[in-house]
């Protein structure tokens, strides 16, 4: 399952994707937790009794602004949540 | 089915256009009584809450209302309305009960909460056969796009609740601000002679004003709608391209008894969607109630209602 958190605005589309499918893979428990320095991520039961990440409620109406230190404006070249996800499972729209 | 007609308004109260008829119906061609499970799915949403019942797998009855300020409540008078129609069924006869929705860890005789996300997906399946594969739920305050497989398991999902644009909402302020009964928009926004172009904002605030300013201009009210309806068609296509819309194709929610944005939002897509003899609405809780009966099934009736 690809599960979409995030939103549309006036400003554009902010979605990080997680395909479950891949997450449910992960050989390193879940290091997108560890990796996101706004503590985005947690692992939830989802409704098909899977372990998957996701996005932690209060921050699926903000990620332009969450992320935004993350992006290459923050200094980065990468971003640690994807770089951490080694199953590939995570993907941003922006 | 037997429908609650609402409320007139009294001497002196502002009419509320917004205001959409509440429903209570139940199978009277079926017995309860020859069920050897009963389930139950409560969807209490941000602005409407619905109770569906089962019999063995087999719709048997709903109530549709308006939520209140209190979700506890609100799925309470939900299945209280099911259960006096049902003429002697109580609380301790359902056997599995599954609350979703917004309000879906208040629901105070749930045995298990379940994401609207897989309700809506599994009540579609169930409401417009395993060969529908995207599912469009425009609810009171968000909007959701969901892939699905033929079992009704969710392949792809997004949900917009940040904004208002694209809701049954949007939709009850347009209502309210041009006094035209919510029921009858979809209708009157084919009554122009020409069709006009979107307004420029679906944003429900600067909607209204833009709303305003074209009445001012001279735009009729049915042209207004006609003009607001497509925004809403246009925003929601954008929310359903993001996840790829395959056919068949349906949609759930309150805005699916609009055909102003039903049939906009269809012509947008060059793609008609799965008609259904159910109400709309339910799909969620209607997916709620068969997750329960699968429950049930698989690991028996929980101790509680064992007792009861």
């Amino acid at each position: 399952m690809i599960a979409n958190y995030g939103y549309k605005d006036g400003s554009g589309e902010y979605y990080i994707s997680i395909d479950t499918d891949k997450c449910t893979q992960c050989p390193i428990e879940h290091a997108c937790t560890r990796a996101c320095p706004k503590d985005m991520y947690e692992i939830i039961t989802d409704d098909y009794d899977d372990r998957v990440a996701a996005i932690k409620a209060p921050h699926r109406k903000t990620l332009a602004y969450d992320c935004t230190g993350c992006k290459p404006a923050g200094g980065h070249t990468t971003l640690p949540c994807t770089t951490a996800c080694t199953p590939g499972a995570i993907r941003h729209s922006w | 089915m037997n429908t609650t007609a609402a409320a007139a308004p009294a001497a002196g109260e502002k009419k509320e256009y917004w205001r959409w008829q509440e429903s209570v119906w139940v199978d009277e061609t079926k017995n309860w009584r020859d069920a050897k499970f009963i389930t139950a799915g409560i969807d209490v949403g941000s602005v409407s809450s619905q109770a569906v019942v089962m019999c063995d797998g087999e719709l048997y009855g709903y109530s549709s209302m308006r939520t209140g300020s209190n979700s506890p409540d609100s799925a309470n008078n939900a299945i209280k309305s099911v259960l006096e129609k049902a003429g002697g069924m109580t609380l301790d006869d359902l056997q599995f009960v599954v609350g979703t929705g917004y309000g879906r860890v208040n629901v105070p005789f749930a045995n298990k909460a379940i994401t609207e996300i897989a309700c809506h997906a599994r009540g579609a399946n169930y409401m417009g056969g395993s060969s529908i594969r995207t599912i469009l739920d425009m609810g009171g305050q968000d909007c959701k796009a969901i892939h699905c497989d033929e079992r009704g398991k969710v392949t792809n999902f997004l949900m917009n609740d940040k904004c208002a644009a694209g809701t049954g909402r949007g939709m009850e302020v347009i209502a309210d601000l041009m006094q035209i009964p919510i029921a009858d928009l979809g209708p009157r926004s084919f009554d122009v002679d020409v069709e006009p172009p979107a307004v420029s904002s679906v944003c429900v605030v600067f909607a209204k004003s833009e709303a305003l300013g074209l009445l001012k201009a001279g735009w009729s009210k049915n042209k207004v709608v006609a003009a607001y309806c497509q925004a809403m068609a246009e925003r929601v296509v954008s929310l359903l391209e993001r996840i790829g819309v395959e056919k068949d194709f349906f949609i759930t929610g309150g805005i699916a008894k609009n055909p102003g944005v039903v049939k906009r939002l269809e012509r947008l897509l060059k793609l008609e969607s799965v008609q259904t003899k159910y109400d709309s609405q339910i799909a969620g809780a209607l997916g709620a109630a068969l997750f329960g009966y699968t429950l049930v099934q698989k690991q028996g009736v929980p101790a509680k209602a064992a007792s009861g």
